[in-house]
């Protein structure tokens, strides 16, 4: 049996067919026999379990928080140390990754790498949820001039290209961790702010919302009681993709030298030190080991956010 | 029609401004006056305050907005406090270099997603769609600045068969820029390929199982004619939706490229000003960049209406 989105998703575009040409809108029996016919991969892997590449990517993101966490328990040197005895050396079993052109250690240097992406894509995302999930739940809900005026608002600053004003800010209030998530959270506000929403505005009018208002519930409790469960599943997706698209900003920047101060690591400046000075004709794994790290980082979260996204049923077109 | 145009253009007009707002508060709200960077750390007090004084800095902010407003109308985005170029020679020059990636990419990304998705849809699931949607969903994972510095190794270190940085004008040597620019324009456009190969793909499934593809197949007509003359357009609007939010994502990118590569683009000249404090060059920029990317959306927008006609109805 078809599941309730397949209906709605195959009932909508049959309206917009009988916009088009009167009289070839698909009844609802017509429907659901197309959709017994449906080949799309969506229906077969939902029934399926989350597969092997979900645990995989699972277990990688899980390596990363781990290893970023207790860092400072692994026995790793001081990344930022300086060996001048061993000066662009390949891989050993004193540094297991080998050494850059300035003695330090790669490993040391990829593992404490790690802590800026995803302290900034996780507690970015944080900032935008907090402020624009907030908003977007109770505008979606409450509706009136405020949600219109948010909404164009948002509307504004989603105009504006986000890496421009980015770079300007984060030069000319310093390059701090601290700051750079600070900004990069702010940047994510109207993105979370609108897919939240409109989210909300679509569980508003439902009836369970409206039975709930008719037995006296308040607006907070409605909020929180009726819309928000039902909210959570778009939240979470969205917010997977949100944290790998900021981390591929805070990349941007430290591969433009704007990110944290060197000599803190971060992948995209640890990428940027790898094309530095003729090192991808002398030693191309500087650069390749942070760039396949960040590669399989942004990969698996991804695919976590895309797996969870076809149990949720969610459209990819909402997103 | 006309209704809907006025209405958007309007739309247009109103986001120009709050831009041109957001472009002065952006420079003028954040700390550090340029006063340091062209005198240097040293000078006296006063021939500070002399400075800010002749640069306008001291007038009230809303005072120095009009100043420069009334300027931009003129064509006049003002001069670099440091080199005295002027910013419309700055984007001049720069402008249609990222303007050649962004073109060579965006031609290379629709070249390749939109023929693969006609290609698998027909037959979803099987191998080849499979190979096709794990290698794009990929590729989403690899944004230019990963990807830029592999493909240098691998084509220009390893092979030889592309120079690892350089740029030679178009009007130069046509032949050298296009060879010259190959390399970063691919290094962009892998988001793009993943981005419209994954819509069309699953809006050209949907568009497949309608009616009127039935219709048309009982009518006998070719598999190749019904995919492009019947299942392509009703399919490709959120393709075209997304397209014109991705030119954000590779504004983004054509900055990396131009560090990697050498290449003398806007995004160069814009992280050089950020970081000598060089005011109207910024405020130029952005202003110019976020106007620029506006429009695009906005023409984006007008070719939907020709696509999908409804558009204007609702």
């Amino acid at each position: 049996m078809p599941d309730d989105r397949e209906l709605l998703d195959t009932g909508a575009s049959a309206q917009l067919l009988g916009d088009r040409f009167p009289g070839m809108a698909a009844t609802d029996e017509q429907v659901v026999a197309m959709q017994s016919e449906k080949l799309d991969s969506d229906d077969i892997l939902q029934k399926r379990p989350f597969g092997f590449l979900f645990w995989f990517a699972l277990t990688w993101i899980a390596i990363v928080f781990l290893a970023a966490i207790f860092a400072n328990l692994l026995p790793l040197q001081n990344p930022n140390y300086q060996n001048y005895s061993a000066l662009s050396q390949g891989p050993s079993s004193a540094h297991l990754l080998g050494t850059d052109d300035l003695g330090r250690d790669l490993l040391a240097r990829l593992i404490f790498g790690a802590r800026v992406s995803l302290i900034v894509g996780f507690f970015g995302v944080g900032i935008g949820l907090l402020v624009g999930g907030t908003a977007g739940l109770v505008s979606g809900y409450k509706g009136g001039r405020l949600d219109v005026a948010l909404n164009a608002g948002s509307f504004i600053i989603l105009a504006f290209p986000a890496i421009v004003a980015v770079i300007a800010i984060v030069t000319f209030w310093g390059q701090s961790l601290l700051h750079i998530t600070i900004i990069l959270g702010i940047a994510t506000i109207p993105l979370m702010f609108r897919v939240i929403r409109a989210s909300s505005l679509s569980f508003a009018q439902r009836d369970f919302v409206v039975a709930a208002k008719t037995m006296g519930a308040t607006d907070t409790r409605i909020v929180l009681r009726e819309i928000l469960p039902n909210v959570i599943p778009v939240t979470v997706t969205f917010s997977l993709i949100t944290v790998a698209g900021i981390i591929v900003i805070e990349g941007t920047l430290a591969f433009l030298g704007l990110s944290v101060n060197l000599p803190t690591p971060s992948w995209g400046n640890l990428i940027n030190e790898g094309t530095a000075n003729n090192a991808l004709s002398t030693d191309p794994y500087i650069m390749l080991w942070p760039a396949m790290s960040m590669f399989l980082l942004l990969w698996s979260i991804n695919l976590i956010g895309d797996r969870l996204r076809q149990r949720f049923d969610i459209r990819e077109g909402l997103l | 029609m006309s209704k809907y145009l006025i209405r958007r253009v309007l739309q247009l007009v109103v986001v120009s401004f709050v831009i041109s707002v957001l472009a002065f508060l952006l420079v003028h709200l954040l700390p550090g006056d340029p006063s340091t960077i062209i005198l240097g750390p040293n000078d006296t007090a006063a021939n500070r305050a002399t400075l800010l004084k002749q640069l306008g800095l001291n007038d009230p902010l809303w005072q120095q907005y009009l100043t420069w407003l009334g300027a931009v109308f003129h064509g006049n985005l003002g001069t670099s406090y440091l080199n005295h170029e002027s910013v419309t020679h700055i984007l001049a020059t720069g402008a249609p270099v990222d303007l050649e990636l962004i073109i060579i990419s965006q031609t290379i990304a629709f070249s390749v997603a939109v023929p693969l998705a006609l290609l698998v849809s027909r037959r979803p699931n099987r191998p080849l769609d499979n190979v096709a949607t794990t290698s794009t969903f990929g590729m989403l994972a690899l944004p230019p600045f990963v990807v830029a510095p592999i493909l240098v190794a691998i084509f220009a270190v390893g092979l030889g068969w592309f120079p690892a940085t350089g740029y030679v004008p178009f009007t130069q040597n046509p032949a050298t820029n296009i060879h010259d620019m190959i390399l970063p324009s691919v290094a962009i456009t892998a988001g793009s390929i993943a981005v419209y190969f994954r819509l069309l793909r699953s809006d050209l499934i949907s568009t497949l199982q309608q009616d009127f593809i039935t219709m048309a197949r009982s009518k006998g007509l070719s598999g190749r004619r019904i995919m492009w003359r019947h299942a392509f357009r009703p399919s490709s609007f959120s393709l075209l939706a997304a397209a014109g939010i991705n030119i954000g994502a590779l504004i983004a990118g054509t900055f990396v490229v131009e560090l990697l590569f050498a290449i003398p683009g806007i995004g160069y000249s814009l992280v050089l000003a950020v970081n000598q404090r060089d005011y109207l060059v910024v405020q130029g920029i952005a202003l110019v960049v976020a106007i620029a990317y506006v429009t695009i959306q906005f023409i984006i927008d007008f070719i939907f209406t020709i696509v999908d006609p409804r558009v204007v109805r609702e």
